[in-house]
């Protein structure tokens, strides 16, 4: 079981958004900028956001880290622009997931969540969230 | 006398764990464990399971027996001079806690100094920034060359501030940098300091020898040296060990306990408060057995032949980097990374192929932050390591850069 899922585990969109990250850097001036990071293994993932009107207008991402936790920033960011914030605010874990589309161990969940947290955080004012 | 060489063939038949068919790379985080070692834990919990030093039956007498013997293995294995020396704890955190906290609280004062090095773990820091605060000493870290290597002109410099302590570790977990401990020791009681030494990445490695070290404590965990999670050993000086008050207190480290008044305990059991890590204690003392059947002259010889191997192996490997110094001078570690590859990406992958491999930052971040890496690769070896495991490490890493091409 282990063996499939790892097979699958580094699929071609996951090193392609690593390699080439989308909405990749800052934003002058942005109406939300947050940043978080994961001490354990030393992944950073800032987003910088631009609000009109309750839309999301654009967004850039920047950090880095593993993989996991830079794609799936970028995959973040492409589903966010245009986005309500209000809607933004009700994405969850499980739709980072779905997104990324990989069978995540418990190991390394943290780095595809990463860029949620940062989200959250950023979009509510939040001190923290709770992780699960 | 010529060293033997290990029959690695033949020990890893000790070890059922490899009949899983895993490369096992991560001994520097644990080791594996072989038969004697469990199989002595599994005849106290089936033959003489009960509570040691309290009970008059013939099975407590077994256990205690059997718990102690562990003391004079562990005494003679290190060269101390007595059994009265040697403290069991949960490991080397443990025994670094016990040390910060029964000796540090009654001899640190405000303003002293504390010499710790950039190179060592979490555990031989925390402790003495909790001590510092709390007492308001300083303290100042010593710092690594290019090569990885502790800088001796920084330390000659600290050590003419006259500090109260000097702590490091013998071989460093994260960059496998074996220190000139005899020498660091030596220079740091010339000027008064207490000195303690990490053990935890030297005792299972290399003969360790405490007198002719000259410390004040040293200290190591059995998980990491083939016996079980729970127990290590603090070893100290008769007399600084005399002088500290208790750190836990309770049932064991009494001798009489009455309601206004309590007297401790005769050494090492004063500090040994509770009911112990009995059948891991015994699990340690068929780990320094087994250790000893095989020489610990051969196993710094196989260690060092297989990291030469894995050295040469590795600066092979194109876009590559080896962080410390060469084989001669390190343990069986080698902390590495790879251009564009994130090492939790690179553990992933050589998980898929029972590569097991350590990312992270080696719970020595101070080090990473001087290193400007965030977290490295570790391939660790031990006894029973053989060279194939590092062809797979190899493998494992050339997928890795197929994969992210
Ligand atoms: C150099 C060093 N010191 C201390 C420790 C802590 O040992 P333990 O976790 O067994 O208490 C370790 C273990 O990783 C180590 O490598």
């Amino acid at each position: 079981m282990m063996a499939t899922a790892d097979d699958q585990f580094y699929r071609e969109y996951i090193i392609d958004h690593y390699k080439h990250p989308r909405n990749y850097g800052r934003l002058e001036h942005p109406d939300i900028s947050h940043e978080e990071d994961n001490p354990l293994c030393g992944d950073v993932v800032g987003m910088d956001f631009r609000v009109t009107d309750g839309v999301i207008e654009d967004v850039r991402f920047h950090g880095r880290g593993c993989a996991i936790s830079q794609a799936s920033a970028s995959l973040l960011t492409e589903r966010l622009k245009g986005m309500p914030l209000d809607e933004a605010k009700k994405i969850n874990k499980d739709d980072v997931l779905g997104e990324l589309g990989i069978d995540i161990s418990p190991a390394r969940i943290k780095c595809a969540l990463l860029s949620l947290k940062v989200l959250k955080v950023g979009a509510y004012g939040l001190a923290d969230i709770d992780e699960e | 006398m010529a060293i033997r060489t290990l029959d690695v063939a033949a020990i890893r038949k000790d070890f059922p764990i490899f009949e899983t068919g895993i490369a096992y790379l991560d001994s520097a985080n644990t080791s594996q464990r072989p038969r004697q070692v469990t199989g002595a834990m599994l005849e106290y919990f089936e033959k003489f399971n009960s509570n040691i030093h309290r009970a008059a039956y013939r099975i407590a007498e077994e256990a205690t027996v059997r718990y102690e013997a562990t003391r004079e293995k562990v005494r003679a294995f290190i060269n101390a001079a007595s059994t009265k020396e040697i403290v069991y704890t949960r490991g080397t955190t443990e025994a670094i806690n016990l040390v910060a906290y029964a000796w540090g609280r009654k001899n640190i004062k405000q303003g002293d100094l504390i010499v710790l090095t950039i190179i060592d773990h979490h555990s031989n820091i925390v402790p003495w920034q909790i001590l510092a605060a709390e007492k308001d000493a300083r303290i100042e870290y010593v710092d690594i060359d290019d090569r990885g290597e502790l800088r001796r002109d920084q330390f000659a410099e600290l050590l003419n501030r006259g500090p109260k302590l000097v702590a490091f570790n013998l071989v460093s977990n994260a960059l496998g940098t074996i220190n000139p401990a005899h020498e660091m020791v030596a220079a740091a009681k010339r000027v008064g300091a207490t000195v303690l030494v990490d053990g935890a990445q030297s005792t299972p490695h290399q003969p360790i020898d405490v007198r002719a070290l000259g410390c004040d404590f040293y200290a190591f965990s059995g998980h990491k040296m083939l016996g079980p999670t729970g127990a290590g050993i603090l070893y100290g000086r008769r007399e600084v060990l005399e002088a500290m008050d208790p750190f836990m207190a309770g049932g064991d480290m009494i001798k009489t306990v009455r309601v206004e008044e309590t007297t401790y305990h005769d050494l090492p059991w004063k500090f040994e408060a509770g009911t112990q890590a009995i059948a891991e204690v015994i699990g340690l003392g068929a780990a320094v057995d087994y250790l000893n059947d095989l020489g610990m002259d051969a196993v710094r010889a196989h260690e060092l032949d297989i990291t030469e191997y894995a050295y040469e192996a590795l600066s092979d490997v194109d876009g590559l980097t080896v962080y410390g110094p060469p084989p001669s001078r390190r343990a069986g570690v080698i902390s590495f990374s790879l251009d564009g590859i994130h090492p939790h990406d690179l553990a992933t992958i050589a998980d898929r192929d029972q590569v097991c491999l350590r990312a992270g930052h080696h719970c020595a971040m101070p080090l990473m932050t001087r290193l400007g890496v965030a977290a490295t690769a570790r391939a660790s070896f031990y006894v029973y390591t053989q060279k194939d495991e590092v062809d797979r490490l190899v493998s494992s890493i050339k997928e890795a850069q197929r994969i992210f091409a």
